[in-house]
């Protein structure tokens, strides 16, 4: 009888054991610091001290709330909003220009200006920010959007011509020289055939560009002055600083501010980690 | 001949396409890459504090100083054990997972997708929440230590572990980008091999050592590349931590040079700290595209 039992049941599996508990405490490594983040924004601050892991004694929704109430919370959303989407449209319209020229057009110098674009691929915008800071300073630009969108829209067109190029000149050639055939210029090829049928790439590149922009710190740092020009990183950096011991608020806040990422990221996850790895794959 | 072929330019839009497209991108791009680059070097000759224009030349002096600073010092030996961790620790889990959740079964991808999260999350809000684990009084550390009845550390605030701090939350923020680069590749490697070495008796460990993992060489060097690039600009995640102390203990390239640089407005000697920075990135990107990627 038990051997039967133990001859129809499945050979014991040790190796498959130890890759679920493993598997189970890099899940863990992950998830810990997140939800103790989220539950700890439910606690009193005395909770949070005798029970940083476990479920709050008593929820206090109102931490939550006031933040949700404030006016400096949805300030540093929008800033954040307006920079991004500035920066992404910007980056989008101007570099699938540029990527347009030089997938189908050949001119004296065509393949040097792509190389010097190239460049921007060697380094980030850290070492050079003390003039940029100067440049934008001359230009009236500082603790504007502007002062920061048009810096990371010069940063992120590397990358961006470099993905656009690609898949300009994976697009069917026919198409192209059909168009000139029957008198369609390049301006309104670029217009009506190339951008419809781009919708992917357009789709990539702006997901980087809309990320790294909602994500970025030392640009605006340097930039901006005034708390109310402020984006989420750095809005999240002063509220820290101005309630420094008071975590259980510190926590609701951070969980507040990143809940927008967190929402995007579930909604078109295939989208964000195609664009984030293939991207910069093909960069 | 010129003039047909340049009438034929001008109908078909070719000379307005240049002429209207690649201007906008360019100056932009020259504007603030390019130049900034320029003057970085330029700035860097000048004891300046951005006011006025820069006057007092001199020369190398500002170089001098960085190299001569214990905080740049301990900022480059920062860097360098962001890469050891980040080679050492990092893509070897990342590779070890990727080959586990690339195979179909129920939770692969949930587990994937929350491995990728910390990725998208800013770097701000990370160190933040770390800050927390790693507090002293409330956090999640203090909470394991009290509960074996020991005295919590304050891991950030001293100079011996505060750097062994920040490389946990760095593995803990990367390593799911690396694990995705691995997957998306082992995903578009061709099964016909590894059937036909299973066939001819190969067991699972000699196919993963002989076959699946020399295939996927092109992108543990691209995931290398990724790695030290990445550790020669962070900056945003030591911010919130630690912002490079204490006593410098924890500074990068960067966070030494915002603190030491920007934060004082000593626009020459950060100038000079970002020539160096960019010499560091624009040489190893070179050599590593020549040595290593040549054929990818």
């Amino acid at each position: 009888m038990t051997d039967a039992a133990a001859a129809s049941r499945p050979p014991f599996d040790r190796a498959a054991l130890y890759r679920w508990l493993f598997l189970l405490f890099v899940a863990g490594f992950v998830a810990a610091p997140l939800i103790a983040t989220l539950l700890g924004g439910f606690k009193s601050l005395g909770d949070l001290r005798t029970n940083p892991f476990g479920m709050p004694r008593e929820w206090e929704w109102s931490n939550y709330a006031d933040i949700l109430l404030s006016k400096r919370y949805w300030r540093m959303l929008w800033n954040s909003f307006v920079i991004s989407s500035l920066t992404t449209i910007i980056t989008l319209i101007v570099a699938a220009m540029a990527a347009f020229v030089f997938a189908h057009l050949r001119f004296f110098g065509s393949r040097m200006l792509l190389n010097y674009f190239t460049m921007g691929l060697l380094f980030p915008a850290a070492t050079a920010i003390l003039p940029l800071f100067i440049k934008v300073r001359d230009l009236g630009l500082l603790d504007t959007y502007f002062g920061v969108v048009l810096p990371q829209v010069a940063f992120a067109l590397a990358m961006s011509i470099l993905l656009f190029r690609r898949f300009f000149r994976d697009l069917p050639h026919e198409l192209l020289e059909a168009a000139l055939v029957d008198g369609c210029s390049y301006p309104r090829f670029f217009r009506f055939v190339t951008l419809p049928l781009s919708t992917p790439i357009l789709a990539t590149v702006g997901t980087i560009t809309f990320v790294h922009s909602w994500n970025s710190y030392l640009l605006p740092l340097v930039m901006l002055n005034s708390d109310a020009m402020y984006p989420w990183p750095l809005g999240i950096m002063v509220y820290q600083g101005e309630f420094t011991a008071d975590w259980h608020l510190i926590l609701a806040f951070i969980t507040l501010t990143i809940l927008p990422t967190f929402l995007l990221f579930v909604l078109a996850q295939k989208h964000i980690v195609a664009g984030l790895t293939v991207g910069a794959v093909k960069g | 001949m010129s003039t047909t072929a340049l009438g034929r330019a001008a109908t078909s839009g070719k000379l307005t396409a240049v002429v209207l497209f690649l201007p906008p991108a360019l100056v932009l791009f020259t504007l603030f890459v390019i130049l900034p680059v320029g003057e970085a070097a330029w700035y860097s000759g000048f004891n300046w504090n951005g006011f006025g224009r820069p006057t007092n030349w001199i020369g190398f002096t500002n170089y001098d100083y960085v190299f001569e600073a214990r905080a740049f010092g301990l900022a480059l030996r920062n860097n360098v054990l962001i890469i050891v961790i980040s080679l050492g620790i990092q893509l070897p889990l990342a590779l070890t997972l990727a080959i586990l959740l690339a195979e179909k079964f129920r939770g692969a991808v949930a587990l994937r997708m929350l491995f990728f999260l910390p990725y998208v999350l800013a770097e701000v809000a990370t160190g933040l929440i770390f800050s927390f684990v790693y507090d002293g009084d409330y956090g999640l550390l203090a909470g394991v230590w009290r509960f074996f009845g020991a005295e919590p550390p304050h891991l950030l605030a001293s100079t011996q572990t505060s750097m062994l701090a920040i490389l946990i939350v760095v593995v803990w923020k990367y390593f799911g980008f690396h694990m995705m680069l691995f997957i998306a590749a082992l995903q578009g490697q061709d099964q016909h091999l590894v059937e036909a070495a299973r066939i001819d008796g190969a067991s699972r460990w000699q196919v993963l050592r002989h076959i699946t993992i020399p295939l996927l060489y092109p992108t543990i060097r691209l995931s290398v590349f990724f790695a030290v690039v990445g550790s020669l600009q962070l900056f945003d995640l030591v911010m919130p931590l630690t912002r490079g102390g204490p006593a410098d203990s924890s500074q990068t390239m960067v966070s030494f040079l915002y603190s030491h640089g920007v934060t004082r407005m000593r626009i020459g000697y950060g100038s000079a700290i970002g020539v160096i920075l960019f010499v560091i990135c624009v040489t190893f990107a070179v050599t590593y595209k020549r040595w290593f990627m040549r054929d990818d």
